[in-house]
């Protein structure tokens, strides 16, 4: 994402056509509709799911489910640009944390995850529900200190 | 709880507001703050999925890469065996007493096995014949308890599956209507754990529980021995519940490249040649196909346009002992100018019309021409010829410029009527054209078997030489359908690629990949799979992932590891080009300035490794950034490459070593006819002629001479490999660091 300097409009079409690429199975400039968020926040960007549906409704081919590179690379190159889907700052990422960790004890409770994740906003899948607590969930003392992870999670070097 | 208004100052209400809030939040709040963590973790999963991606394509480039340097050096057997006649008096008498050993006459005698005694101080399993299931059982024990099954049980197993082979057709007929369901596994490579846990999940092989498994049982994995062995007992036991077919690593040649051959030797120091030997034969021996209610075919790679299922019945399969070798008399080999016009497809962002680029193929030949080209002159677009009007749909053609799976080679319109009029034969710096009439029958036959074990699936129509392995086609849907259709086949299931999560359909359906070697590449790189079918015939998927640790490791960790290893492996291809990429960099630096845009270095690293990867994105991980971002290229071969040269010798012999590493191992090996580990000196400078000579790489002579005297360190005229290749910490180095990682990465506590 932020190498430090502002990348110039040719560098930005490599990278986002590079990405689109990886997901191109057919080697025709199309990927499955499905993967665009993938490549979407795989390219920097924090959009919400709402904001995906909204730029796949753009790009897609007539509910083909196929997008062709073609209309994504114009659309990608402009969500970049302008920055559209900007990264959350640290400090933003904590102070959500802290509104829904009602004790303000620096910790939450993997249930009082699992009810704000999964009815709340845009609710998480079982899937994602099942890998976030497992992956951060504290092994002894089964609470999920939201601070850890926000660093863990924040430091994402190049990738 | 109320929100309470507060009379505190003008300065502190903001920051009571805020802390009320927390205490309190309103639904609004809440729902922001909820919706706010949910992008910001969706985020970071996406790009943990993004680096496994590229994870996997990484494995798999340099995986088919390897595949595409063992049939070179297969081709290199053959060209000496067909076209050198002297070569300092040890020409092709070597090696055809080393590719065709005299048969032992021992070997068919009943009492082979039976002159072997078990020593009282045995401890592994005992078995006895006829096998009964307490024999399978114990071996089944045993090998979880890491025992070694003695010589003279395996030699007696092999003979005895040996002789029931014999008694097989080429294509085994089965049928759902007396049995339960039939379960059908992939590729196995020597992942005894996932046996166990098929096993375990589906149940031992029974008349009730009846399997068919679909090749490559050997190689790449540690217990090869083991899972083989398990699967001819369940044979013995379960002639009719329990079907083999062979895949293209039950082959000798690529045992000695992909280590079952060496797991061998390594296991029975005495008798390991006799077991290998008769695997030989058993292996040629395995059925190549199954049918089960004339409705579903099941082979291990796929089919070609050619395939002739009547055919196939009826040739001596065993004649085929391994893929590599072609048949004798046969010139069909490096078809450079097919290959060259079915290069790989270029991915570029400016070029519209890949198909048109006619001088990007020319980055895209066979490492021993490109060298040959690199001599002649660099430019020079018109060398190798391309009768362009052969399109020779048919023709396996080995030996040619590599794609990578992901991408699958341009489309060329098959026209079977003009199969191969003329053929292309390297002969060291010119090429020389060789005319053919029709393929004789032996080679016909040769050819059948070799689609069926190495061809694969693609989403373009028509067949086309699958130039990413060297051998076999890449098949279409409409041959697949024409295939079915003619057979009166409903369904396709095969093997031989890996899958992430163990099985992939296409071709609308009518095709199946079943892969049952899970974490094949990387602890987590994949999920293993089976079929279950019953009599409806339609099939359902179970898939299932070993784990080396009793916890499960999340995608985090699984996705570092299989990362980790991947740029591994990655930055020893980087160095074993080095030279080339050296000359290449400098070409866009005449500064000298010992940096290079990003732009160009990817386009470098493409050509010159041709691995179709995303260099950008990795980027970060294999060389250093100036401050004013462009790329020092020297830092790409930082942190790895072998210690100091040995003074005698160039940077080029020591890169090439490293390069042809396994190479040379194999030639090693076949040389050291007794497995011994050591060879003569006159032996070891023999080989590296001929192999320098084949690779159109210049080597002195005098180095050649000068290495050989100097490694051999107790002066008695043998060499031990190993020390040879410890000479120049080509293993060393890459264990050390592998080591290093696993210690690592078992230390690391679950954070």
């Amino acid at each position: 994402m932020a190498e430090g300097k502002p990348e110039n409009i040719s560098a930005v079409r490599k990278k986002i056509t590079a990405e689109f690429q990886l997901f191109d199975y057919e080697n025709n400039n199309t990927v499955d509709v499905r993967e665009i968020g993938t490549i979407i926040y795989s390219l920097g960007c924090f959009p919400t799911q709402a904001d995906i549906r909204e730029f796949i409704a753009e790009v897609e081919e007539d509910n083909s489910e196929i997008v062709h590179l073609e209309k994504f690379l114009p659309a990608m190159t402009k969500v970049l640009l302008e920055n559209k889907f900007p990264p959350i700052p640290r400090t933003k990422i904590l102070q959500a944390f802290k509104v829904l960790d009602r004790d303000q004890n620096g910790y939450l409770q993997p249930e009082e995850l699992t009810k704000y994740m999964m009815e709340k906003g845009e609710p998480f899948t079982q899937g994602e529900m099942d890998e976030m607590l497992k992956t951060h969930t504290h092994r002894q003392e089964n609470v999920i200190y939201y601070p850890k992870i926000i660093d863990k999670l924040i430091v994402d070097p190049g990738m | 709880m109320g929100c309470g208004t507060s009379v505190a100052t003008e300065t502190q209400v903001k920051k009571l507001e805020t802390e009320e809030a927390l205490k309190s939040p309103s639904p609004a709040l809440t729902l922001k703050a909820a919706v706010l963590i949910q992008r910001w973790y969706r985020h970071y999963m996406a790009r943990l999925e993004m680096r496994r991606r590229y994870t996997w394509n990484i494995f798999q480039s340099i995986e088919y890469a390897g595949e595409q340097d063992q049939l070179q050096l297969s081709s290199f057997f053959t060209y000496m065996l067909d076209n050198v006649t002297q070569l300092n008096g040890n020409g092709p008498d070597l090696i055809s007493q080393l590719l065709d050993p005299v048969i032992d006459p021992w070997l068919d005698r009943e009492t082979c096995y039976k002159m072997i005694s078990i020593p009282e101080s045995y401890t592994g399993p005992r078995i006895s014949f006829p096998l009964s299931v307490s024999d399978t059982n114990t071996l089944l024990s045993a090998f979880k308890e890491q025992q070694i099954l003695h010589a003279r049980y395996v030699l007696q197993l092999l003979y005895e599956t040996k002789k029931l082979l014999k008694q097989m057709p080429n294509i085994v007929h089965l049928s759902t209507s007396y049995t339960k369901e039939i379960t059908v596994c992939g590729d196995l490579h020597g992942r005894l754990d996932d046996l166990l846990l098929i096993f375990y999940k589906n149940g031992l092989p029974s008349a009730e529980t009846p399997y068919v498994f679909n090749g490559d049982f050997v190689d790449r994995g540690k217990k090869s021995v083991e899972v083989v062995i398990l699967l001819f007992a369940y044979l013995l036991l379960y002639p009719d519940h329990m079907h083999l077919n062979r895949g293209n690593h039950e082959d000798h040649i690529m045992n000695l490249r992909y280590g079952f051959t060496k797991e061998v030797m390594q296991k029975y120091k005495t008798h390991g040649r006799e077991i290998l030997q008769l695997f030989k034969d058993v292996f040629s021996l395995l059925p190549i196909a199954t049918v089960i209610d004339a409705k579903i075919l099941i082979v291990h790679g796929g089919i070609s346009d050619q395939t002739d299922l009547e055919l196939l019945s009826s040739i001596e399969r065993h004649k085929v002992k391994s893929a590599l070798r072609f048949p004798r008399r046969s010139l069909e080999q490096l078809d450079i100018g097919q290959s060259h016009r079915l290069g790989k497809r270029m991915r570029s962002t400016d070029s519209s019309h890949p198909r048109s680029s006619h001088s990007y193929n020319e980055n895209h030949r066979t490492p021993s021409l490109r060298k040959r080209r690199c001599r002649l002159s660099r430019q020079n677009s018109g060398d190798s010829t391309s009768s362009s009007s052969s399109s020779s749909s048919s023709c396996s053609s080995l030996c040619s410029p590599r794609t990578p799976s992901c991408i699958s080679p341009q489309t060329y319109p098959s026209s079977p009527s003009t199969p191969y009029n003329v053929l292309q034969v390297p002969f060291l710096d010119s090429l020389s054209f060789v005319p053919l009439p029709s393929p004789p029958q032996q080679e016909r036959e040769w050819k059948q078997i070799v689609d069926i074990l190495w061809s694969d699936p693609r989403t373009q129509e028509g067949c086309s030489p699958n130039t990413f392995r060297g051998g076999g086609c890449y098949f279409g849907p409409d041959i697949s359908q024409r295939l079915l259709h003619q057979h009166g086949l409903q369904l396709l299931i095969r093997s031989h690629e890996c899958k992430q999560e163990g099985y992939e359909l296409c071709h609308d359906g009518h095709v199946i990949t079943i892969f049952s070697a899970s974490n094949y590449y990387e602890e987590g790189s994949n999920r293993g799979a089976y079929i279950k079918l019953g009599k409806e015939l339609v099939p359902r998927f179970y898939q299932y992932q070993v784990s080396r640790t009793t916890r499960r490791l999340t995608l985090t960790q699984r996705v570092r590891a299989a990362e980790g290893s991947a740029l591994r492996s990655l930055k020893e291809k980087l160095f074993a080009h080095r030279s080339e990429l050296m000359t290449s960099f400098q070409q866009y630096d005449p500064k000298e300035t010992g940096c290079v845009s990003v732009g160009e270095w990817a386009k470098v690293l493409e050509s010159v490794l041709r691995l179709d990867l995303p260099w950008r994105t990795l980027r970060p991980h294999l060389v250093h950034l100036a401050p004013d971002g462009s790329v020092e290229y020297q830092s790409c071969f930082e942190d790895l490459g072998p210690g100091a040269a040995l003074p005698q010798v160039s940077p080029n012999l020591a890169e090439t070593l490293f390069r042809y590493r396994t190479d040379i191992e194999i030639i090693f090996n076949i040389i050291d006819k007794d497995h011994s580990g050591l060879i003569s000196i006159e032996e070891f400078r023999h080989t590296w002629r001929l192999f320098s000579a084949h690779l159109g790489v210049a080597i002195d002579d005098g180095a050649i001479d000068e290495l050989a005297r100097s490694i051999d360190f107790n002066k008695d005229g043998s060499i031990d490999f190993t020390e040879f290749l410890e000479a120049f910490r080509v293993v060393h180095k890459l264990d050390i660091k592998e080591h290093q990682l696993s210690e690592k990465m078992a230390k690391k506590k679950y954070t």
